[in-house]
């Protein structure tokens, strides 16, 4: 079948400010978007410009707006889409380039809330042992892969950068409850201050964002509720 | 001008690999990491199945079986003495994951959950081992999350989104690398006493394949430009269970579960080539296999393709003929919740891709390019060697999937490239700091980015016609043709010939991105020079090797023949259409070369 790509274009170097340009190709239902753009650069405009990597959903390379909800390319089919296809940057992260955008202040968001295991007691000689069920706890968040589809979707983290985003709160909520970890008030205590889980408002957009099917919201709620409690189950 | 940074230690890449090696190395030395993926983009992320560990966890096992094992899967190529170090440090690694916070899966007791893979066995029964931990069918991805956040934790220094294009050798000493940063085009001289090369697999030579487009094998053709040589470049593995023309890789757990293979008789064809072990025969031997059932026109409805089938009434049906129990004795059955359960990932693959319910519905596969056995030489220390006398280049080290310690021989088990890269990674990180405190920083020429600056523009003002899309289509069609599962003679001379006039066409691209801020057409060319340069070297190696072993399956000779080939390749590439081979006795200590039978 036929189909249109519509595309936004920037490039620092030629244009004052961004615009479209739109591809016609032929594409199976069952490619990737990914696909038909890699197939565009080979063929038709060699400049067009976006990050990829594994093409099949697991590296999050690859977080953009298609028909202006934010996917991975790598995971959308035409056939999910339809044959009018428009893709354009996530939002909220400066454009550098097409489909690039400065992903730093999405990782210093990131790292500021401690996305690493801490236990100060000596290991033991082999695994700290954990139950199916304590282990079963944090499983959901232990899925993510950055891609930042959830926090560019944000209208919170749109207002203000600053706010850490979903993506950085289901990164703590994966070592929060982890029972082998011991920072969780540390943690805690960054979430529960100004640009941490008070500037969620339950828009959901996250969650539906999320290409992992994480529960965001839900992981976010659990977070306000332990603040609110000091309960960890 | 270009910008200048000194560093102890240079590790290129932060796949597995390159992040253990940079946490050790940081420990002592001031390292930085480069990589052209932000690290987490990696596609050590993408490995499923697991890391095998002799720990027993469910029933008796010995890091002895596992050597054995790993010796037999090589087809006896892996050389002994790596082997044996690598699985008697595997408990020791998986624990240590474990320390940092890796959320394996649990046994009831919470310790690490275990399951069976091709070709790991108890070596007294014959009998398939649980040896593989695993967290669900995301292993890889749990690594590289936990090695990273570990980073984060000791401050590891990253530069992200830097792509290395050359390797400085001074004074017969690796002194530094040279990289571009996407952002810009500028370049960058990272002046150092020892550089890590970590930068993975090269899957993207073939067309159909589980590797990601960053997999182009950057390390190998930088350090061949360099004159050093690769090693055992024939061997490549394919996984006989990709998604059928999308390459995307279904685990061999998945087999380890309980699920077969089946043809379009609805046979269970592995019980004829491997009555032991049957599906879970070594990864060489199942592609094999399922290449002969579609060339005899069992392939479903007569395409190249056959069913993976783990529906929970053909597993059950099938662990029940088998008498596959539990560790507790009690007959082995998997529910489609279980099944969901252990194998999340593969199940949402196959609903996005194919729009194909594994747990009511059999899976369409096909043999997919997967893994480099071959790579940069290295010895056991994980030392660059420069020749087929283990000359080392000071300074130098490789890790990971890029580097050939040799591990894996003609092939490699499931399971085994992940303990490689966290137990080698190690200890190319304590190795190199070491080196760089007993060692001088070399003075670099003043022309130290030439090289690198050369090749790009090369590219860029290189006016013709022909498209780099093409070129590595036609690169990627005739390599899976002709020099994939199965190989003849004729074959691989047509495949080679074709690479080399690839090669020469590729002088011709011409680009349009004339740009510097992330001028991703411009580095996806040079990758493909890359890629051409592999699969030339790969190409001559093949066709050299006039034996069958493991994954080298060459129709005109299909014996191995251990009077003539019992030997590691060294390729070097010495200049237009000429690839100079060389060879280097396989270190043999306890196990002698005997037939494989599974
Ligand atoms: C789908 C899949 C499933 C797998 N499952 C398993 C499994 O279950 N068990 C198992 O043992 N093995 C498995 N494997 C194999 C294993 O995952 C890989 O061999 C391994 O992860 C490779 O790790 P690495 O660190 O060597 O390289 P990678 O993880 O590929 O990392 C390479 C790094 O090098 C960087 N790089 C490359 N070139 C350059 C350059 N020029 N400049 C700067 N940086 C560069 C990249 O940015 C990246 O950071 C699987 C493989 C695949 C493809
Ligand atoms: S939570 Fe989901 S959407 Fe957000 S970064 Fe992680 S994987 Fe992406
Ligand atoms: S390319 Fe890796 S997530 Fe899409």
């Amino acid at each position: 079948m036929q189909v249109t790509l519509k595309v936004y274009r920037y490039n620092p170097e030629k244009d004052k400010k961004p615009h479209y340009d739109t591809f016609t190709l032929e594409a199976d239902p069952t490619e990737r978007v990914l696909d038909l753009m890699e197939r565009i650069k080979g063929l038709q405009d060699g400049t067009l410009t976006f990050r990829r990597s594994c093409a099949h959903g697991v590296c999050g390379s690859d977080a953009m707006r298609i028909n202006g909800v934010n996917r991975l390319a790598c995971k959308t089919l035409v056939q999910d889409v339809g044959k009018k296809i428009t893709v354009e940057p996530i939002l909220g992260l400066p454009v550098i380039k097409d489909m690039i955008v400065d992903m730093e202040p999405f990782f210093e968001n990131y790292r500021s809330v401690m996305p690493y295991f801490v236990n100060n007691d000596p290991p033991p000689n082999g695994e700290r042992l954990q139950s199916p069920e304590e282990r079963e706890r944090f499983d959901d968040t232990t899925k993510c892969i950055l891609c930042a589809a959830c926090t560019t979707s944000c209208p919170s983290f749109w207002a203000n950068g600053k706010y850490v985003g979903p993506s950085a709160i289901v990164n703590a909520h994966r070592f929060i409850f982890d029972s082998r970890d011991q920072a969780a008030k540390e943690r805690l205590e960054i979430l529960a201050g100004q640009f941490g889980v008070y500037r969620c408002r339950t828009i959901f957009n996250c969650t539906l964002a999320c290409p992992r099917e994480i529960q965001i919201t839900k992981a976010i709620g659990e977070i306000k509720e332990a603040i609110a409690t000091g309960n960890l189950d | 001008m270009s910008n200048q940074h000194q560093y102890e230690v240079i590790v290129v890449g932060a796949g597995g690999a390159g992040l253990m090696a940079a946490l050790y190395a940081s420990r002592s030395a001031n390292t930085a990491v480069i990589s052209k993926l932000y690290p987490t983009r990696s596609h050590t992320g993408a490995a499923q199945g697991g890391i095998s560990a002799a720990i027993g966890n469910y029933e008796e096992d010995r890091p002895e079986w596992h050597t054995y094992d790993t010796v037999k899967g090589s087809d006896y190529l892996a050389d002994q003495d790596t082997v044996e170090f690598m699985c008697n440090e595997s408990p020791k690694a998986v624990y240590e994951l474990e320390h940092m916070g890796l959320p394996f899966s649990r046994t009831p007791e919470g310790k690490i959950a275990q399951r069976p893979f091709g070709g790991h066995t108890n070596n007294e029964t014959g009998r398939p081992v649980r040896r593989a931990c695993y967290a669900a069918d995301r292993t890889g991805h749990m690594i590289l999350q936990t090695l990273y956040q570990q980073c984060i934790k000791n401050k590891v220094t990253f530069y992200d989104e830097f792509q290395v294009l050359d390797l400085l050798v001074v004074n017969g000493k690796a002194a530094g690398v040279v990289a571009i940063e996407l952002a810009t085009s500028e370049i960058h001289i990272f002046h150092a006493k020892a550089v890590i090369f970590a930068t993975g697999g090269h899957g993207r030579i073939w067309e159909i394949t589980s590797n990601a487009y960053a997999n182009t094998g950057d390390g190998i053709a930088i350090t061949l430009r360099r004159g050093l040589p690769a090693e055992d470049m024939e061997f490549f593995q394919f996984h006989p269970t990709g998604i059928y023309r999308l390459g995307i890789l279904i685990t061999e757990g998945v087999r380890g579960e309980g699920g077969v293979l089946i043809n379009d008789k609805g046979e269970r064809f592995m019980d004829r080539y491997a009555p032991h072990v049957k599906d879970l025969a070594s990864r060489d031997v199942v592609s094999r296999a399922e290449y002969i059932e579609m060339k005899e026109g069992r392939g479903i409805g007569g395409k190249r393709y056959l069913y993976l089938d783990a529906r929970p009434e053909t597993i059950n049906k099938y662990a029940a003929i088998d008498g596959r129990t539990n560790p507790d004795g009690t007959p082995y059955t998997i529910t489609g919740e279980e099944l969901l359960k252990k194998l999340p990932d593969i199940i949402d693959f196959c609903r996005t891709y194919l729009g194909v319910d594994p747990v009511t519905q059999p899976m369409p596969v096909q043999p997919t390019a997967h893994y480099a056995m071959g790579g940069i030489p290295t010895n056991i220390k994980t030392e660059v060697i420069i020749d087929e006398n283990n000359t080392v280049m000071p300074g130098l080290y490789a890790a990971g999937e890029v580097a050939c310690v040799s591990v894996h021989g003609a092939n490699r088990l499931g399971t085994n490239s992940l303990v490689d890269l966290v137990v080698f990674g190690k200890h190319a990180g304590i190795n190199a700091a070491e080196y760089a405190r007993g060692a001088d920083f070399e003075p670099l020429p003043a022309d130290a980015a030439d090289f690198a600056r050369q090749q790009l523009d090369a590219i860029r003002h290189s006016k013709g016609d022909e498209k780099v899309y093409q070129i590595g289509l036609e690169m990627k069609q005739v390599m899976f043709d002709h020099v994939g599962v199965f190989r003849t003679e004729a074959g691989m001379t047509e495949a080679l010939a074709k690479i080399r006039e690839l090669k020469e066409r590729f002088k011709h691209i011409h680009l349009e991105d004339s740009g510097t801020v992330f001028n991703t057409e411009l580095l996806s060319a040079w990758e493909l020079s890359n890629l051409l340069d592999l699969a030339e070297v790969t190409a001559a190696s093949a066709v050299a090797r006039r034996e069958s072993r493991g994954a080298h399956a060459h129709e005109d000779y299909p014996k191995r023949d251990d009077v003539n080939w019992l030997k590691h390749t060294l390729a070097w590439l010495r200049g237009k259409d000429d690839v100079e081979l060389r060879y280097k006795p396989v270190v043999i200590t306890k196990y002698q070369p005997k037939e494989r039978v599974y």
